[in-house]
């Protein structure tokens, strides 16, 4: 196997992981605060397929980063609606922002099929800049995945050192508390959900604009998914999620570099073993989870009397 | 002494409380001087509680008024209390456990800035800390800690948030002996700066160890406020528990039969989080005897239940039924063996709100009243079997009205009836009459001494002295998960047994 | 209960239980087909014609309708998958990867068995299908039980896998010569029989029949009372020793047997073969109808016959007025929306029954 196979390989899976760590800390936001969407893979296409639309309709792709943004915060205020001011059950309602973000993902991008975009400008990782062309196209990134180790720790700063996550980790933890300290925990819940939202636009417009540079229905293939199960592998730690993010790449970039050897190991096999390793540190950590899991995630906040 | 030179901290004036079915408190009078620490003495269900929140704003008195320092305020919401300098712990502490110290008391800060220096309130924790004894490590995660601990950082959480009024909510009930020495050490610190204190128990030891000033609440209205000087456990007792009148009850002697129905030898079981342990329990109850559990609610009755139900995992000690081994049976097999219980709540931990009457009648013995293997009911059956034990009670309601319309009193004897439906063989009843009327009452108790006099061993567990003296053969007390004591009702007197229940006898009376 | 209904006046027909329930079905749908309009409406579509055109696609032809009842046997059986569970409090979310264990046991014994008759292969097919389903279930079922993991998120990551357990079957071992991407076709002799020279299969039979038991077993036995009980207040059904933990697996298990019986009646009654992604989501829409109806048997079959309407119907939506199929997730979407934010009812619905 060649050098150049191996760094391909590296390259895309950093392009994959990219998407899902993002995506990953939205739903640690959103979940801190009690709160959890299980529809964020509509999420995600809705924020996919705007972005992609206004990239093609402006050409510019940044602004197109913008909508998608935009897209998936308010795409989780429409779900904050269902379960903060109707109290709906979170679940169902989860379930119903799944199904809302198959259809309107289809109709938004329908339009803008097989249309070609400028995919966000790429610049090369400062240092090996010596290196042959052929090497230097594979370690050429976008602004995003620049950007997005800064983001998990800016995330990390939010929630564990500003009064703004203090309050939305109390308010995930015990709604009565944070109330009876003089905060609104709807109020809290509804900026969670959309600080989540702008952040799985994010991961959304990397997937469409900067990584497949295209739009197809049912594009995120199940990344919302991946995405819940590794925020309950990160145990809800945005600087863990990074480990979350790293073994499901690890295992995706294992699987390509099979591939790319010529082991003959079925991609389906591997495909299940992030989602098995999960399953397992659930079993093994089920014990320790209460600890780690807010107190208070799925259930609906009555409010107090 | 001088107090009642100065102006009061706080001051209420006849404050009323209902809540549906009780008048939870009835025209109290308070007034709680800076400097003191002020005992709020009685039983369960006296009113202590509900006068406690109603000054933080949790709940809103229906009557009455309040001054503090001197001003008439309106208290809408625990952020107003806190505003007036008020703060109160819960007898269910509210930390998050998910949360470090540090985290805990700035998420109540009234100054927090939106960027926090974590260093600046560790600092201000160590300096409050120190200066009442109220050791703690800032960075421990609240989970980690003892309960005796958490309620330390409560305290400075309140002291943090500029809190003056401190109310205390039966803060002695989770600590150990040495941890109670302690918290009194901070309070008499405490009200040497100035702080007005208020301590609801319902433990006349403390009483006497550590207040200034005691009141003592009965049945919703102040039976009296002395000086902790010249009050004296007799006193107090008398104070706490007046003698209410009740209907006879007839009862037969029986022989006493030759073996136990029930028999728990050095019983133990291991309690979570605020649940007692039970410790070293001995009990035998015999076929046709009513043992009565008395003992202040929360120091092991429901713990006890659940244990003889099989829904508590045992720790130690044997449970024989009729010498039979069951420490380890499921509750269907308890239930199958004839074991009735009436349990303390109806409502949550008897009935299935949504289903109805006839349903709720059923559901304990499936077995009795399925048809075909399991594949139909005999609705019929169980119809006349509610019709019989029902009327015995004096009332029909329609049996296919849901469970949850039924009122709390309705319920109650809707439980019994069931319970008491076949001839069980051993009956745990828990606060039988607790929301009962009058006639409802004479009829649950004649009800219990009928399966006694039948031959059912009985259980009663109360809080209600004239009750367990009225109705048992014989009385346990149970205090913090142990048997305190034995007795005879005609060999002892509501004092002796008063005295147990709060726990102010320090030498257990051994039973063996 | 009979003797309640018979007691009851005649006047109260208007709060008769099936009653409210057709009006509350009604004005959902109706609400749900409003907020659709608006959609089409933006697309630049007249919404009067594409209903008019739904509706002639569903009910206009003996065709169109037996095509909605083709479309309704998955996700009928999966829904009563979700609504079984929910009556002792679980919540079963994977309904998706037990259908596809279903139906990969299923398939198993299509390929092994090609030479016994049907009468043999097909009970074998279907008791193999509800084994795989029940298998899937019953792992998140025994975790629950113990206290160790919430049913929710095991199923929903059992999900992701059972799909991956086909795709690696089929493109491992078992595709056809030509195509490696699904399976040979079955052999007629592994084809449930079909109906009236349609496509409605035996698969109907199994779904109405089940819809039934499941009333007959919640209304009339003592298994349903137990679990009535257990759903209705955990803390008394144990003091009143229902046994919670063997109901929590049991009852878990065979719900995730009928989702596979769900998957076993797709690959052998519509299908014919196996191909790796063939659900297009029947275990959440069953999740969905479940929920829509509150569980209830007939609500149940109202409810997956509406969202099996929406389904027939959006396949016309797409050839006659070129919206994408997936757009009739909107629908659905909608019609969830109104049921979740429970918009205030008329007055007359909000008097209680008897």
């Amino acid at each position: 196997m060649s050098l150049l196979a191996l760094l391909g390989v590296l390259s895309s899976t950093i392009f994959s992981g990219t998407s899902l760590l993002y995506a990953t800390l939205g739903e640690v936001v959103t979940e801190r605060s009690g709160t959890v969407n299980l529809g964020l893979e509509g999420v995600l296409l809705i924020s996919a397929a705007t972005g992609y639309g206004v990239t093609v309709s402006t050409g510019n792709p940044f602004l197109g980063v913008l909508a998608a943004m935009l897209a998936g915060g308010l795409s989780n205020l429409v779900f904050g609606y269902l379960v903060i001011t109707r109290k709906a059950n979170q679940l169902a309602s989860g379930l119903a922002v799944l199904f809302f973000g198959y259809g309107l993902s289809a109709l938004i991008g329908k339009p803008f099929v097989g249309k070609l975009i400028n995919s966000l400008p790429r610049y090369m990782i400062p240092g090996p800049g010596e290196l042959p062309l052929r090497y230097t196209s594979l370690f050429k990134f976008d602004f995003l995945i620049y950007l997005v180790i800064p983001m998990t720790f800016f995330i990390w700063w939010l929630l564990y050192r500003t009064r703004w996550g203090l309050g939305l980790r109390a308010v995930g933890e015990n709604a009565e508390t944070a109330y009876a300290s003089g905060r609104n925990p709807g109020m809290i819940k509804f900026q969670a959900l959309f600080v989540g939202g702008l952040l799985a636009g994010l991961g959304a417009a990397h997937l469409s604009i900067a990584f497949t540079m295209n739009w197809a229905e049912y594009m995120t293939g199940g990344r919302g998914f991946i995405a819940i199960a590794l925020v309950i592998f990160s145990k809800w730690h945005p600087i863990r999620a990074i480990a979350g993010v790293l073994v499901f790449s690890g295992a995706v970039a294992f699987q390509l570099l099979l591939q790319v050897s010529g082991v003959n190991v079925s991609p389906f096999l591997l495909d299940m073993i992030p989602f098995i390793l999960t399953l397992t540190v659930l079993l093994i950590w089920g014990g320790t989870r209460k600890h780690s899991a807010p107190a208070t995630l799925g259930r609906v906040y009555q409010g107090t009397e | 002494m001088e107090q009642s030179s100065q102006q009061p901290l706080v001051s209420l004036r006849g404050i009323m409380k209902a809540f549906p079915g009780v008048l939870a408190n009835n025209n109290i009078d308070l007034d709680i001087f800076p400097g003191e620490i002020h005992a709020l003495l009685g039983e369960n269900g006296a009113g202590k509680s509900t006068l406690m929140k109603i000054l933080y704003g949790f709940y809103r008195a229906d009557d009455g008024r309040i001054w503090v320092d001197g001003k008439e305020t309106r208290i809408k919401s625990p952020a107003d209390a806190r505003q007036l300098n008020i703060g109160m712990v819960f007898q269910v502490l509210n930390l998050i456990p998910a949360m470090s110290v540090l985290e805990n008391i700035a998420l109540f800060l009234k100054d927090l800035p939106g960027l926090y220096n974590p260093a600046q309130i560790r600092k201000r924790i160590f300096e409050q800390s120190r200066l009442y004894g109220l050791e703690v490590n800032p960075d421990d995660m609240v989970a980690h800690l003892s309960i005796g601990v958490q309620q330390k950082v409560e305290i400075l959480k309140l002291l943090l948030s500029d809190a003056k009024i401190l109310i205390l909510d039966e803060p002695t009930r989770v600590l150990a002996p040495h941890e109670v020495e302690s918290l009194f050490e901070v309070l008499r610190k405490l009200r040497q700066n100035g702080y007005a204190i208020i301590l609801i128990t319902h433990k006349l030891k403390e009483v006497m160890e550590c207040t200034d000033r005691i009141t003592v609440l009965r049945a919703g209205r102040v039976a009296g406020t002395i000086l902790c000087s010249e009050a004296n456990h007799e006193k107090l007792v008398q104070l706490m528990f007046d003698k209410q009148l009740t209907a006879q009850i007839e009862r037969e002697d029986l022989p006493r039969a030759l073996d136990p129905v029930l028999e728990l030898v050095s019983f133990s079981t291991h309690g979570e989080g605020t649940e007692v342990s039970l410790k070293n329990i001995a009990l035998k109850i015999f076929p046709g005897e009513i043992v009565g559990v008395a003992g202040v609610s929360g120091n092991g009755q429901k713990e006890l239940c659940d244990a003889i139900l099989g829904i508590e995992k045992v720790a130690g000690g044997r449970k024989l039924l009729k010498a039979q081994d069951f420490t380890h049976s499921t509750t269907r097999k308890m239930r199958d063996f004839g074991l009735g219980f009436v349990p303390e709540n109806p409502l949550t931990m008897a009935t299935v709100p949504f289903m109805s009457v006839l349903e709720n009648m059923a559901v304990t013995r499936t077995a009795d009243y399925s048809r075909h293997g399991g594949l139909t009911m005999d609705w019929k059956l169980v119809q006349e079997d509610a019709r019989q034990s029902l009327e015995k009670f004096g009332f029909t309601f329609s049996y296919y009205l849901p469970a949850k319309s039924l009122s709390g009193g309705n319920l109650q004897r809707l439980i019994i009836a069931r319970e008491m439906m076949k001839d069980s063989q051993l009956i745990v009843a828990s606060y039988l009459t607790r929301g009962l009327d009058v006639q409802s009452t004479l009829v649950a108790r004649q009800e219990l001494m009928r399966a006694r006099n039948e031959g059912a061993g009985v259980l009663l567990i109360s809080e209600d002295l004239e009750e367990l003296f009225s109705l048992c053969d014989r009385l346990i007390v149970l205090y913090e998960g142990r048997i305190a004591g034995e007795f005879k009702p005609s060999e002892t007197d509501y004092y002796q047994i008063g005295y147990l229940m709060t726990g102010s006898q320090g030498n257990h009376v051994t039973t063996h | 209960m009979s003797q309640r209904i018979e007691s009851l006046p005649v006047k109260s027909i208007l709060h008769h239980k099936f009653f409210q329930h057709a009006v509350r079905y009604g004005l959902t749908i109706l609400l749900a087909l409003l907020l659709f309009a608006g959609i089409l409406l933006i697309t630049g579509n007249k919404p009067i014609p594409s209903y008019r055109d739904l509706f002639s696609a569903t009910f206009g032809s003996a065709y169109g309708f037996s095509e909605v009842i083709v479309a309704m046997i998955p996700i009928l059986l999966t829904a009563l998958a979700v609504a079984l569970p929910s009556r002792i409090g679980m919540i079963n979310v994977g309904g998706e990867g037990q259908l596809y264990l279903g139906a990969i046991f299923a398939t198993f014994a299509a390929l092994a068995f090609k030479d016994l008759p049907g009468w043999l292969v097909l009970p074998i097919m279907g008791l193999l299908g509800i084994l795989g389903g029940a298998l899937w279930a019953f792992l998140p079922a025994f975790f629950r039980s113990i206290g160790l993991v919430n049913e929710t998120i095991t199923t929903l990551l059992m999900n992701m896998i059972a799909p991956k357990i086909a795709g690696l079957l089929v493109f491992g071992y078992w595709h056809s010569p030509r195509e490696t991407n699904m399976t040979p076709n079955f052999v007629d002799a592994a084809r449930l029989p079909t109906f009236f020279g349609t496509r409605i299969h035996l698969g109907i039979v199994f779904g109405l029949v089940l819809l039934v038991l499941f009333w007959f077993v919640m209304k009339k036995t003592r298994w349903g009372l137990e679990m009535r009980s257990i759903g209705g207040n955990v803390q008394a059904a144990r003091r009143n020793g229902i046994p919670i933990a063997p109901y929590m697996i049991i009852v878990f298990c065979i719900s995730g047997g009928i989702a596979g019986l769900a998957g076993m009646a797709q690959v052998s009654g519509f299908y014919g073969l196996l191909i790796p992604n063939f659900s297009p989501g029947y275990g959440y829409m069953g999740f969905l109808i479940s929920w829509l109806a509150g569980g209830d048997p007939l609500g149940i079959l109202l409810m997956a016959f509406v969202v099996s309407i929406i389904l027939t119907g959006g396949n016309m939506l797409q050839i006659t007025i070129g919206l994408p199929y997936a757009v009739i997730n909107l629908l659905l979407a909608f019609t969830l929306f109104v049921v979740l934010a429970k918009p205030v009812l008329p007055k007359l619905l909000k008097r209680k029954t008897a």
